[in-house]
């Protein structure tokens, strides 16, 4: 596993009677997309907050490089380079897009209990960041308030907040919800180029997208993954087509 | 400095260290894409204003009482002063923060108490404990202040570790809870006067100062409050003050940028307190007496009601919703005991008409970056 960048290794977790994410074990590695596509109620957030942190598996464990971080805290895995988007985008609405995005910068050199210079004129925030922003074509808008942006704009804020953190592995939670095709297709793009620096675990629904972008797709159903390969091998399974793309002419 | 990323209106061209010419020269979105600092300046002048005159008048009206022998208001203004620094802690946790503690009497009855009991102490020559480290009374000022500053972060702390682990309407009732039960504790503790409260008889004193002196002790209470903003104002510039602003705001997002936010939070509530608790000492100098009532619910009440007043999360907030209180206070309360009635419209008012409080009306609305 010594290329794996995100590894899942069976992972149980349940709630009451519902068996929300039953033995799965999955890996991201160096320059791919890995997709976990899944229909409703298959256990794909429950799934995320176990890999983000804000749900801790029954039994199981989870590695980034080589270090466990099952039982740490979010912005502990943060720290040690997990960077993740939401589904639905969860930023500092009143402040710029710069403050956003500076936040992971701040929390990657030392921690935030410093008292006394100030972040408008620190360099050593406001650099990197507005790297992180150019890199997701967006630093035109470095000074915006975030409630100002588009919906496609915001999303592509989360990202640069996540590379803000310089990640090892990113974490991306139906990025494309609620884009239009156009952007959709800009934000395609930008992934693409994005995966051969940090590796994606991608959650997504749209299809067309996943199917691009994905070099290897899980299928999660029920809480277990029943299918995985690269997009070929997906289209073709007759499990996958049944249960999750509806086609029972298969 | 000339390759800096922009951070104000003087230039919002990207950065240009590395010759990106793909990048454009200038932001093209027009005013939104302009840096903060423009709509910044175009308030400076109101605002700026404003908080001058505030400032000033403050420190120049008790001056003028004074020569002219009206010790009445100088005192008054004194009040003022320590109610607005007092708030001004709050304002750090409730504005700043999003911590709405409904529980700040506390410390404001700690520091006063500590007060209290230090002047109590040294004029009696006896000690404040003997066991296990002996610790005699004093009356100088500064050993007074470091002591409630110090306490009130303690507990600040202990009360702080257990509130901030709820939120919202929770938070608020076991602040209170903790607050009452020093309250109920200050009222039965029969050694330092319980319910009646404890004087003192002499004014704690500085070295070279005369602080019994009503312009001095207004003086010194002015820069108490000027420091309590300054120290305020500073700190929500720094990287302490951008996780607590990220706390406030979406503290999700601050976890996911890899800052806890319980800590951050935790800091700024034990610094709220500590200034609140400075407040309070002076308070109990001024008057020359502490007693159980600075440690009610109404007093917590009070400070909230300056701050919305004022405008939450405003520098300026506390100060502003303090003149108009103590004011409202005195002089209506001169002319009737119904004075609250009308605080009531005032506040009324204030929340239905102007949401950013008496500064968001008086100096326009505050932008964030």
């Amino acid at each position: 596993m010594s290329d794996s960048v995100l590894s899942l290794q069976n992972l149980h977790k349940r709630f009451g009677a519902l068996q929300a994410t039953n033995d799965v074990s999955l890996d991201l590695k160096r320059g791919e997309i890995h997709a976990l596509i899944g229909p409703n109620g298959a256990g794909k957030s429950t799934l995320i907050g176990q890999i983000a942190g804000n749900i801790r598996p029954d039994e199981g464990h989870v590695y980034l490089a080589d270090t466990e971080i099952t039982g740490m805290s979010i912005a502990q895995r943060a720290r040690l380079g997990l960077g993740r988007s939401f589904q639905v985008s969860s930023l500092a609405e009143p402040l710029s897009v710069m403050r956003n995005v500076m936040m992971g910068v701040q929390a990657l050199q030392s921690h935030s209990f410093r008292f006394w210079r100030p972040v408008a004129s620190d360099q050593r925030l406001l650099e990197p960041a507005y790297e992180a922003l150019e890199r997701m074509q967006l630093s035109h808008r470095a000074w915006t308030p975030v409630f100002e942006l588009s919906h496609g704009e915001r999303r592509q804020v989360e990202v640069a907040c996540a590379l803000a953190l310089k990640p090892r592995a990113l974490l991306l939670d139906e990025p494309m919800a609620g884009l239009g095709p156009e952007g959709s297709a800009k934000l395609t793009e930008l992934l693409e180029a994005l995966k051969l620096e940090v590796p994606i675990l991608l959650i997504e629904h749209d299809m067309e997208a996943v199917f691009r972008l994905a070099d290897r797709i899980s299928v999660l159903v029920s809480g277990s993954v029943i299918a995985h390969g690269d997009s070929e091998a997906i289209k073709q399974d007759p499990l996958v087509r049944e249960a999750y793309l509806g086609d029972s002419d298969a | 400095m000339t390759n800096n990323i922009p951070t104000s209106a003087v230039s919002s061209k990207p950065t240009s260290n590395s010759a990106r010419a793909s990048m454009p020269k200038h932001s093209h979105s027009g005013g939104s894409g302009a840096a903060p600092a423009n709509q910044a300046d175009s308030h400076f002048g109101r605002k700026g204003l404003v908080q001058i005159a505030l400032l000033g008048l403050l420190l120049l009206l008790p001056v003028a009482a004074y020569f002219f022998g009206h010790l009445y208001y100088v005192n008054l203004a004194s009040r003022i002063t320590i109610i607005a620094m007092a708030a001004v802690g709050l304002n750090l946790a409730i504005g700043y923060g999003g911590m709405v503690s409904f529980g700040h009497a506390a410390y404001f009855g700690l520091g006063g108490y500590v007060a209290g009991i230090s002047a109590y102490h040294a004029f009696d020559f006896t000690p404040f404990m003997t066991w296990p480290i002996s610790i005699p009374g004093s009356d100088s000022l500064l050993v007074v202040w470091l002591a409630a500053a110090l306490l009130c972060a303690l507990l600040a702390l202990a009360i702080g570790a257990i509130s901030l682990r709820t939120t919202g309407v929770y938070f608020i009732m076991i602040t209170l809870a903790f607050a009452q039960m020093i309250y109920y504790f200050a009222n039965s503790w029969p050694t330092y006067g319980g319910e009646d409260g404890l004087p003192i008889y002499i004014r704690n004193s500085l070295p070279l100062v005369d602080t019994t002196n009503a312009l001095t002790y207004f003086l010194i209470c002015f820069g108490g409050l000027v420091m309590a903003m300054a120290v305020t104002s500073r700190l929500m510039k720094s990287r302490f003050g951008a996780a607590l602003t990220m706390a406030r705001l979406n503290d999700v997002r601050l976890a996911t940028a890899g800052v806890s936010p319980y800590p951050v939070r935790l800091v700024a509530f034990v610094i709220s307190a500590a200034i609140t608790g400075l407040a309070g000492a002076l308070y109990a100098d001024l008057n020359g007496f502490v007693s159980p009532s600075v440690l009610s619910w109404h007093f917590s009440g009070e400070l909230m009601v300056i701050v919305i007043l004022g405008g939450v999360g405003r520098l300026y907030g506390p100060l502003a919703g303090a003149i108009l209180f103590v004011m409202m206070e005195t002089f209506l309360g001169g002319i009737t005991q119904y004075w609250q009635l009308f605080l009531g419209l005032v506040l009324l008012g204030v929340v239905l008409f102007a949401k950013h409080g008496i500064m968001g009306w008086l100096a326009g609305r505050e932008r964030n970056e």
